[in-house]
């Protein structure tokens, strides 16, 4: 029993790890028909971001509410990359898929290797709070409580991404804009304000997971934004474009399939049984379990 | 009296293919013009070339002037801002959005929104306020798409085929409603069901081609049945020669 809570706290924390790249990814996509293969490195900024405030600025640090600040920094680098990067990369490439994927791919490898060259390529120690390194029991099983804070943060930002799309001008703004971009504009809205704020809540979120997926490692490198982005492109692709409650959906799914299976079976059996599914899902259901529209 | 819309010269290329090849018109600061023609001369991608929504990789050239601006070179949601009104083909409401959030969306800077004109003129949106778009029939929807863009105060109004798969009682309610639109708002109609031409057309271009055939008073050209049906291929009651 203590094994199975283990298993789905521990798969849980993977999902929302999963999640937060794949919010952003989902709704940039959706939105503005962009598949973003730089998203990668707005969580590696933001990871990065965390880890750099945490030892230089004043009042930061790996404790308590030192941590707190050191990871507002790192999210906040993170949404200022993304929205940087939607506005003189990809703003002037829209519609045009093949440079896009081209740029954003080039951007991508561009950042790891500006990683690797400023701080190298082994991974260093990420800050932790004191918190953070322990265990929560429950149901008799030890659970670290980094993936307990991951679940917590996923939670809040799913709470808060579906919020501000029910409540907001700009969120009714993105939801329409995933179901039909050019009508919007023609109903007198520039589109392109929606674009750049999508793109900064997405590098928020991937900013927020580099946080806290250091916290989870232990570490940061420069190739962990790469790595998880191939999980979050799945996870998109199975939540349906679009579609944030669809990317939550998906997460768990992959996190807690991964986890059980690796458990259960061989290492690495778990990533081949995620990538069966992505299979079975375009087979089955081609637009994902939420299809292109954004629930709020 | 000024015309409120200019078109010169308009030719559009999509695909390789040249779609519009210099068409000229004008459209009348009052009343309906109706700009017609058969399937596939190019009725949609003028209105969507006056909109600045022809797909990107199009080429437009020519000019077209919406009173001093030149709409070529200005953005569409400037445009829209304003006053220029858009009711597309197949209606485009967004079927995830409720009716209120539809005509919310819709709402323009600067402009207060007129929710009891629109709720005067369609009663039935006020009551499915809170219903999805997607769920409501093909004349709600399209009530719904005309209300939207009257919220705002418009200058011009380009209206695509508004009738278009709709029971013949809703075709009658929605051309009632652009009767009554059309008595504050110039309006350029895109229209097949020439029974709604003559009711509410007082001009009437003719496309063919993607070349303006014939223009002047719808009148005389419904009035006309060999002419009628030279150019439209119906007959003036607007039934299939």
């Amino acid at each position: 029993m203590s094994t199975l809570v283990l298993l789905t706290l521990t798969g849980l924390g993977l999902s929302a790890l999963y999640f937060l790249v794949a919010s952003g990814l989902s709704l940039v996509f959706g939105l503005a028909d962009v598949l973003n293969f730089a998203h990668g490195l707005f969580l590696s900024v933001g990871a990065y971001a965390t880890w750099w405030a945490a030892g230089h600025v004043p009042g930061a640090g790996d404790g308590g509410l030192g941590f707190v600040l050191a990871a507002a920094i790192g999210v906040l680098a993170g949404a200022a990359v993304a929205a940087l990067v939607e506005l003189v990369l990809i703003r002037p490439l829209y519609s045009r898929t093949i440079e896009q994927v081209l740029v954003t791919v080039g951007l991508s490898l561009a950042g790891v290797a500006l990683l690797h060259a400023t701080w190298g390529a082994d991974p260093r120690p990420f800050p932790r709070p004191e918190w953070a390194r322990g265990v929560t029991f429950v149901g008799g099983a030890s659970v670290p409580n980094s993936s307990l804070l991951l679940v917590v943060a996923a939670a809040l930002v799913l709470v808060a991404i579906l919020a501000f799309l029910r409540f907001t001008r700009v969120g009714l703004v993105i939801r329409a804009g995933v179901e039909d971009r050019e009508m919007v504009t023609a109903l007198g809205v520039d589109v392109r304000t929606a674009f750049t704020l999508v793109f900064a809540i997405g590098g928020a979120a991937a900013a927020l997971a580099g946080a806290l997926g250091g916290v989870y490692f232990g570490s940061v490198s420069p190739s962990q934004g790469g790595s998880l982005l191939i999980f979050a492109f799945i996870v998109v692709v199975i939540g349906g474009m679009g579609s944030v409650v669809g990317s939550a959906y998906a997460a768990v799914a992959v996190g807690l399939l991964q986890q059980f299976v690796n458990y259960y079976g061989t290492a690495g059996l778990g990533d081949i049984c995620v990538v069966a599914l992505l299979a079975v899902v375009l087979l089955v259901r081609p637009q994902g379990i939420a299809g292109r529209a954004v629930t709020a | 009296m000024e015309p409120v819309l200019t078109v010169a010269d308009l030719s559009v290329r999509i695909a390789g293919l040249h779609i519009l090849q210099g068409v000229s018109f004008t459209v009348a600061p009052t009343g309906v013009t109706a700009l017609l023609g058969r399937n596939g001369v190019g009725k949609t991608t003028t209105l969507r070339a006056v909109m600045g929504l022809t797909p990107r990789g199009g080429e437009v050239s020519g000019a077209v002037r919406i009173g001093p601006r030149d709409a070529l070179l200005t953005p569409t949601h400037r445009l829209v801002r304003d006053g220029l009104g858009y009711v597309p083909e197949d209606r485009c409401v967004f079927a995830g959005l409720t009716v209120a959030e539809n005509l919310r969306l819709a709402e323009r800077r600067g402009s207060p929104p007129d929710y009891d004109r629109v709720f005067a003129l369609f009663p039935e949106l006020a009551r499915r306020a809170r219903q999805r778009a997607g769920t409501l029939s093909g004349g709600q929807q399209q009530m719904l798409a005309i209300g939207r863009v009257l919220l705002s105060g418009n200058r011009l109004l380009l209206v695509d085929e508004p009738t278009k798969g709709l029971a013949p009682k809703v075709v009658t309610e929605v051309a009632e409603a652009l009767a009554a639109v059309a008595e504050e708002v110039p309006v350029l109609l895109v229209e097949q069901n020439l029974a709604v031409v003559r009711r509410l057309a007082r001009d009437a271009v003719v496309l063919a081609a993607g070349r303006v055939a014939w223009s002047g008073a719808a009148d005389r050209l419904l009035g006309e049945p060999e002419l009628t049906r030279s150019l439209l291929g119906v007959g003036a009651a607007g039934v299939a020669a």
